[in-house]
């Protein structure tokens, strides 16, 4: 059973096949120190570099199909990606701790990317709606957006309005379950993304 | 008050909906307790030492007669028939069972309330003045305001797992109530040259293990915008603030390490793609909004009651309490009420559910069926005709709500401490009592006059002691419960942060050094000098020196 949900145009949410393989690193040589220490560390500056060189010298890229690679393996090995960007098959995996802005640099037209996912490592980290939000109302991106990670069915509503059109739910939770959330609320306060406050909505009494 | 519409009751519906749905898959073991716990907290709900806690909203510390009697009901059917008040103006139950926190939930919907973000890592229960809109010192009313940034904060998509916890304090007074300084984003609302509704921001103030007081970042924001500048800034906070250790993530460590310059650069620059978009609140809006916030029918009434003079002037235990308890109104003929929640030797902001009622019954009768509660965990009735107050006066005295003592010693801001609270490294609540029985002389507590005792069972500063004239913080030492004291904190316009006097005390030292501080006062004060003022004045030394010399020859 597929984990992916997807919004559709008409806004319905359905169950989709993923088409899409993951290109993730190898595992760093040695544990991170700061994990060593058995805590979970979410706070990583802006700019420091989620993968060393060595990981992502060695990543395996596969030679056919739609790939999702993450930033800094599309930075450092851009010339053999190339082709696949023009041929539709490459999409970008931004960590939380990166920024849209870095993104952009990257793609004057974030738009000649079919796909953006964004991965957040816990879903705790709201990060991911802000960044949803700035692709879509800043830097104008209007393919499908897709949270991945430590996706749970109870933070689905935040993600739809922040931006996000499918949500690949964490593998060891139902997506069928997960479906229903998306519906949560039917009348939200405030603005998100595609939406205005209630006010601006709607005549209230 | 405000009052729901269909959208407003529906929200709160579907959130009843969707927590039972929650609670239902934490217990079948479909939720870890990692994975439910900001499910829960965003319910108010804790796990303590004795049971989990319920927090209940109460927005701006306004609720109606009804709600009361809700909350007195509930308290007596889920918990053991009390609640307690906190510093932050909502209600606290200690002793409900998850299973019935959903049952708990629905019935509060029933009377427009719930307890919709009164913990975890989003934009928390906004905060005012418990004089809202009857103190004569008022420039705005800043309910409307606040009832619009509770419904734009409420399940903000963006804001539901910030690195900590955010809290927002608006004032529209000239004296500042609300302790503007000591919140994540403080609004203080005034007047412009131009006689425009304007709002000085502050941002980056909290108490907890690093107090610090809120800087201005703006001087001056049109209060259309203020939606759309506070997204700016808890978005430069969400994308930047520390997730990695939960001691460094609240917004006032990100403005120090960043400096007020540089993040105000950052929050003008994101600000610039938000302002005059759809968040700029609409004249019209304002209105709709402002319309359940209007005056309440006021009659017409002379400034001065013969029978209230009359009786003030011939019952000594009514002037007492009119003097510390009633205050000025801005419209002749009426006071506002502060119901004590401090009586003498019982724990400070609890309140049964008994006095529930009988405060319903009071705001019923004498205040347009409307109650507030303060930041100092007491009950106010905001609209009584002066004719009316001593009637008011016997019968809260008979439910034990009358103690004189509103801003005196014994007044104290207390947190749940070691009795309840499982973060505590002391208890707090014995403290508080142990104080009060040793200042049970109320002529003695009013020639010490206006002070402000604050006390808190761990650093998270939950009691405000760092800003309180004297402050007790419960430290742990060796495994066993010591007091620090602070003297010099004040909340308000001048607001300061206490400085410590020295090593901490036992429990059972307490009461004395308490009493050995007010002998320095009342010995160097100046006539009509406060505590506050006095410590201002001379500094800590020679209240350290009284309070240690003493230890030492004992
Ligand atoms: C037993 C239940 C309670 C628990 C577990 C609890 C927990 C906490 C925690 C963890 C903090 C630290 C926040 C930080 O440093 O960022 C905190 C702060 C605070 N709590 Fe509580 N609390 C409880 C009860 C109360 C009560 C009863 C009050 C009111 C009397 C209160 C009012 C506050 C306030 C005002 C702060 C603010 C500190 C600041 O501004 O940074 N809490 N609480
Ligand atoms: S100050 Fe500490 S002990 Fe007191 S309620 Fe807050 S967390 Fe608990």
């Amino acid at each position: 059973m597929s984990q992916l949900i997807q919004l559709g145009s008409n806004g319905q949410a359905s169950i989709v096949a993923d088409t899409w393989t993951r290109v993730v690193p190898p595992a760093p040589a040695e544990e991170s120190v700061r994990k060593q220490a058995g805590k979970v560390v979410l706070f990583k500056l802006t700019g420091e570099q989620t993968y060393s060189p060595e990981q992502i010298a060695n990543t395996q890229i596969p030679a056919t199909g739609k790939i999702l690679v993450p930033l800094a393996v599309w930075q450092a090995r851009k010339a053999e990606l190339q082709a696949r960007l023009a041929a539709g098959e490459l999409g970008i995996v931004l960590a939380t701790n990166e920024t849209a802005e870095t993104l952009q640099a990257e793609f004057a037209d974030l738009n000649t990317l079919p796909i953006i996912a964004i991965y957040v490592e816990r879903f705790a980290d709201g990060r991911i709606f802000t960044l949803g939000n700035w692709l879509r109302t800043r830097y104008g991106f209007k393919n499908e957006l897709r949270a991945i990670g430590d996706v749970l069915r109870d933070q689905l509503f935040f993600h739809k309005r922040a931006g996000f059109t499918s949500f690949l739910i964490r593998a060891d939770r139902s997506a069928e379950d997960a479906l229903a959330s998306l519906n949560d609320f039917s009348q939200p306060y405030q603005g998100a993304v595609g939406d205005v406050p209630v006010w601006r909505r709607i005549q209230r009494a | 008050m405000y009052k729901y519409d269909p959208i407003d009751q529906q929200i709160v519906n579907e959130r009843v909906a969707q927590y039972r749905d929650q609670t239902r898959r934490y217990l079948a073991g479909e939720l870890t307790d990692e994975e439910f716990r900001p499910l829960r907290l965003q319910n108010g709900l804790y796990i303590q030492r004795h049971a989990p806690m319920l927090r209940i909203a109460v927005p701006y510390g306004l609720m109606s007669s009804k709600q009361l009697r809700k909350l007195a009901d509930i308290a007596k059917r889920y918990d053991r028939g009390y609640g307690h008040f906190s510093t932050r103006q909502n209600l606290q139950l200690n002793w409900p069972k998850l299973e019935d926190t959903p049952e708990i939930l629905a019935e509060l919907a029933t009377v427009e309330m719930h307890a919709i973000q009164t913990s975890g890592n989003c934009i928390r229960n906004i905060t005012t003045d418990q004089f809202a809109g009857i103190a004569p010192d008022e420039i705005i009313d800043p309910r409307a305001i606040a009832e619009i940034m509770r419904q734009w904060s409420t399940f903000h998509p963006e804001f539901a797992l910030l690195p900590r916890k955010f809290k927002i304090a608006v004032s529209g007074t000239q004296q500042d109530r609300a302790i503007v300084q000591a919140h994540d984003i403080g609004l203080e609302f005034y007047k412009d040259a131009q006689g425009q509704m304007a709002i000085k921001v502050w941002v980056g103030g909290g108490l907890g293990r690093t107090p610090i007081l809120g800087t201005v970042i703006r001087e001056h924001l049109e209060w259309q915008h203020v939606l759309s500048y506070c997204e700016a800034v808890i978005r430069v906070y969400n994308i930047h603030g520390r997730r990695d250790n939960i001691y460094k993530a609240r917004i006032k460590i990100l403005v120090k390490a960043l400096g007020i310059d540089d993040f105000r650069r950052q929050v003008d620059e994101e600000w610039a793609h938000l302002k005059d978009g759809p968040l700029t609140i609409t004249q019209a809006e304002l209105d709709r909004v402002a319309h359940y916030f209007e005056p309440m029918p006021y009659k017409t009434l002379p400034a001065h009651d013969a029978s209230f003079d009359a009786a003030v002037a011939c019952n000594p235990a009514f002037a007492a309490w009119v003097k510390r308890c009633v205050h000025a109104h801005r419209v002749p003929g009426y006071r506002a009420v502060t119901l004590s929640l401090k009586p003498h030797g019982k724990a400070p902001g609890d309140i049964t559910s008994e006095q529930m009622h009988m405060v319903a019954d009071l705001a019923d009768a004498y205040s347009f069926g409307e109650l507030r509660s303060s930041h100092e965990q007491n009950l106010i009735l905001a609209d009584v005709q002066l004719s009316d107050l001593f009637a008011v006066w016997e019968k809260a005295r008979a439910a034990g709500l009358a103690t004189p003592n509103i801003g005196l010693l014994t007044d104290i801001i207390c947190c749940p401490g070691g009795d309840f609270c499982s973060l505590a490294n002391a208890k707090s609540i014995p403290i508080a009592e142990a104080i009060q029985m040793q200042f049970d002389n109320l002529d003695y507590l009013y020639e010490i006059g206006d002070l402000e005792l604050n006390i808190s069972g761990c650093m998270n500063a939950c009691g405000h002691h760092h800003v309180g004239h004297i402050g007790i913080l419960g430290v742990d030492k060796d495994g066993s419960e010591w007091y620090q004291v602070t003297i010099g904190g004040k909340q308000g316009n001048d607001a300061s942060i206490g400085t410590v006097i020295g090593p901490s005390f036992s429990a059972e030292e307490m009461p004395g050094v308490v009493k050995r501080l007010i002998e320095v006062y009342v010995r160097e004060r100046s006539d009509e000098e406060r505590f506050i003022d006095t410590v201002r004045r001379l500094g800590v030394a020679p209240f350290k020196a009284h309070v240690y010399a003493e230890k030492e020859s004992a």
